[in-house]
């Protein structure tokens, strides 16, 4: 019998498969606590022991997205029959809906702010990469460095300064000032991330369009970004995850119209007692975009990651 | 299609200067070839002609407009890069099109070109086929393509049968050969390959150091070399060099090695000091008459003739002989010279005496 010497047999596949699967199990645990807790009621999901199997409800959905208010059991009788599913569970438990809650806007906030930052990172990371790959630029290795620089500490040890500079500035709690902070701290890893994959691309696809008539920013728009596309998507992964799920600066720069999710969503448990259920459908709300995001460039991510590592 | 003049043409990267003020003149229709070992400045000269360098002084003059200072994408040529840089992200077609839609061609001007181009290469079955699949010959038909698609002042090719096999490497070269004759084109060429250049060229200019050593036909290159170096890189054996110390003087037909006395072609200039005496091997002709003697050290048998390496008093020379002659090595062996293709050169300068052999030689452009 002959025997690869680079692929591995079948039982050492079967092994680093349940290996794998061991550890995404462990992994996803929590994070499937948290989406079924969302679709409980709120006793259930206090009971000890912990239920597994309950009755599914859209509770914790309804309470998210509304505020409510307490009636008398007299006034609960002379209002007309409840319209809609999230009526009628708020009328079990006595109350009715009084409006929206504020949930959907801070989402939206988070939406604008991680994208946009994202967006703003990207851009002016692929052209910073690019000039730093292709052109002779005056201390070149100490302007990257000093970019790189910039991440050598917690980003939130800069938090009192950044506060009172953003207070001065009239950037507090703003939109544009969320998302020029986490571009400012995505940028030196979009330039390093990015220039790596620039310089994996041969000059000779630029030389290229340049012979063939091409403007240099043509070449570059036409013939480097589809290219480097791989390397922008896995970029983009990383720049999203950290603006959107960002919290200390977000609690500590705002507070109303350009307030994220994270800061909002433990705010929930204050309202009428603990209200986990209310707080796990915002957890699982607020996993999603990232999720659907990821997948989307999934693809691009992986070979991302092993970009650079073997040349196909 | 059109004539190209380099003009004093000199490139420095920081302190490093790679191109030495060379001169030279591509007449239309040329097979031009830019020979020389790797680091001599043939890429750099033709990224100049390209305009992808700019270069340092000089002029380039592309069909008689001055376009030293102009950006690549006005010149109008094509270049064929070594590793073909097809654009990976479009098929065939896209890469063959993409030089017409810069110009913004109308569509059916450019399925025409498309057309035609496609016939010239024979390619059809792979047009919408993705570039990364390709074979090497496939991958630098399409490269062609690209660069005859759009009826360029001239062609710049580095290197391009560089990353082929050396067997296809024969075929493409005389493919290459042909298109070129067929589109009347004026090519520049670049190869640090010997024969490519003596197969393909009308003409050759040889580089060494950032300097041009010469520039001419394959057949001066070979029989009439300017300077010890192409003396040295053309041909295979290369030429023999006999090391001695004496003189020559203006209009002198022989030269004396130590005691013997040797003809060569009539010198039109006195030298001397440490000289070479510069013969090629198939000049050789090996007889017991000869008086000029050497131990055989080594026989070469290459099928139709054979390599006979002797140590002589002034250096070790390698003769080109007819096969049927056996030799037995550590046997001595007499010599004797055509006279006719002998040059002189300076050992100092490398120069090549002029003599009644190398009158119209151009060197050290």
């Amino acid at each position: 019998m002959s025997y690869s010497v680079t692929e591995p047999s079948g039982k050492q596949k079967t092994i680093a498969a349940t290996l794998v699967i061991l550890y995404a199990v462990i992994t996803i645990i929590p994070l499937l606590w948290v989406f079924i807790t969302g679709f409980k009621t709120p006793p259930d999901s206090i009971s000890y022991p912990p239920k597994v199997f309950f009755e599914p409800s859209l509770e914790g959905y309804v309470n998210l997205f509304t505020t409510r208010t307490r009636v008398t059991p007299e006034q609960l009788e002379a209002l007309p029959p409840p319209e809609g599913f999230a009526e009628e569970i708020v009328r079990n438990r006595k109350m009715v809906i009084a409006g929206p809650s504020k949930f959907g806007e801070r989402f939206m906030n988070s939406v604008i702010i991680g994208f946009g930052s994202t967006f703003l990172s990207i851009v002016l990371g692929t052209l910073a990469a690019y000039a730093f790959s292709r052109f002779k630029i005056p201390l070149k290795d100490d302007l990257l460095f000093f970019i790189l620089s910039t991440r050598m500490m917690p980003p939130i040890a800069v938090a009192i300064p950044i506060f009172l500079m953003y207070r001065q500035l009239g950037l507090s709690d703003t939109h544009l000032g969320m998302i020029l902070l986490y571009t400012a701290v995505n940028i030196s890893l979009a330039v390093w991330l990015l220039k790596g994959f620039i310089d994996e691309i041969p000059r000779e696809y630029e030389e290229a369009a340049l012979i063939d008539g091409y403007t240099r920013f043509q070449a570059f728009y036409k013939v480097v970004l589809p290219q480097a596309a791989t390397g922008i998507a896995s970029t983009a992964i990383f720049c999203l995850i950290f603006a959107w799920n960002e919290y200390a600066f977000a609690v500590l720069l705002t507070s109303g119209t350009a307030q994220t999710a994270p800061p909002f969503i433990p705010t929930i448990i204050g309202v009428g007692g603990l209200d986990w259920p209310a707080v796990a459908a915002g957890a699982t709300i607020f996993l999603m975009p990232v999720l659907i995001f990821t997948i989307f460039l999934r693809k691009h991510l992986l070979r991302g990651i092993t970009f650079g590592a073997v040349r196909k | 299609m059109a004539e190209i003049i380099i003009q004093n043409l000199r490139k420095e990267f920081g302190d490093f200067t790679a191109v030495h003020a060379s001169s030279f003149t591509v007449e239309d229709g040329d097979f031009f070839m830019l020979l020389g070992p790797s680091g001599c400045g043939k890429t750099t000269t033709l990224r100049m002609i390209a305009g992808l360098e700019m270069p340092t002084a000089g002029e380039i003059y592309i069909g008689g407009d001055e376009v030293s200072q102009k950006p690549a994408s006005q010149r109008d040529i094509a270049f064929v890069f070594q590793m073909f840089a097809l654009y990976p992200h479009m098929n065939v077609r896209k890469n063959l099109t993409y030089p017409l839609v810069s110009q913004g061609m109308k569509r059916a001007a450019v399925n025409a070109k498309l057309k035609e181009v496609v016939d010239i290469l024979g390619i059809h079955d792979i047009l919408n086929k993705p570039v990364g699949g390709l074979s090497g010959g496939d991958r630098q038909r399409v490269a062609l393509g690209r660069a005859i698609v759009r009826d360029p002042k001239a062609f710049m090719m580095d290197e391009p049968l560089g990353a082929l096999d050396s067997e296809f490497r024969e075929h493409m070269a005389e493919e290459l050969r042909a298109l070129h004759d067929r589109m009347n084109a004026t090519t520049v060429y670049v190869t640090h390959d010997q024969l490519e250049a003596m197969q393909m060229g009308d003409r050759i200019v040889v580089m060494n150091h950032g300097v041009v050593e010469q520039f001419g036909t394959p057949r001066d290159i070979y029989d009439k070399p300017a300077t010890l170096f192409v003396a040295d890189f053309i041909g295979s054996p290369s030429m023999n060099f006999l090391s001695f110390n004496g003189a020559v003087n203006r209009g002198d037909s022989s030269v004396k090695l130590g005691e013997h006395t040797l003809s060569v072609p009539m010198q039109h200039h006195r030298m001397e000091g440490d000289l070479v005496f510069g013969v090629r091997p198939e000049h050789i002709v090996l007889s017991d008459d000869g008086s000029y003697r050497g131990e055989i050290l080594a026989t070469e048998y290459l099928g139709h003739n054979q390599i006979v390496t002797v140590q002589t008093e002034h250096g070790v020379a390698r003769a080109r002989t007819e096969s049927i002659h056996h030799y037995t090595v550590g046997d001595s062996i007499g010599m004797t010279f055509n006279s006719e293709t002998v040059t002189l050169f300076d050992q100092q300068t490398g120069a090549a005496n002029p003599s009644v052999l190398n009158e119209g030689v151009v060197s050290h452009g």
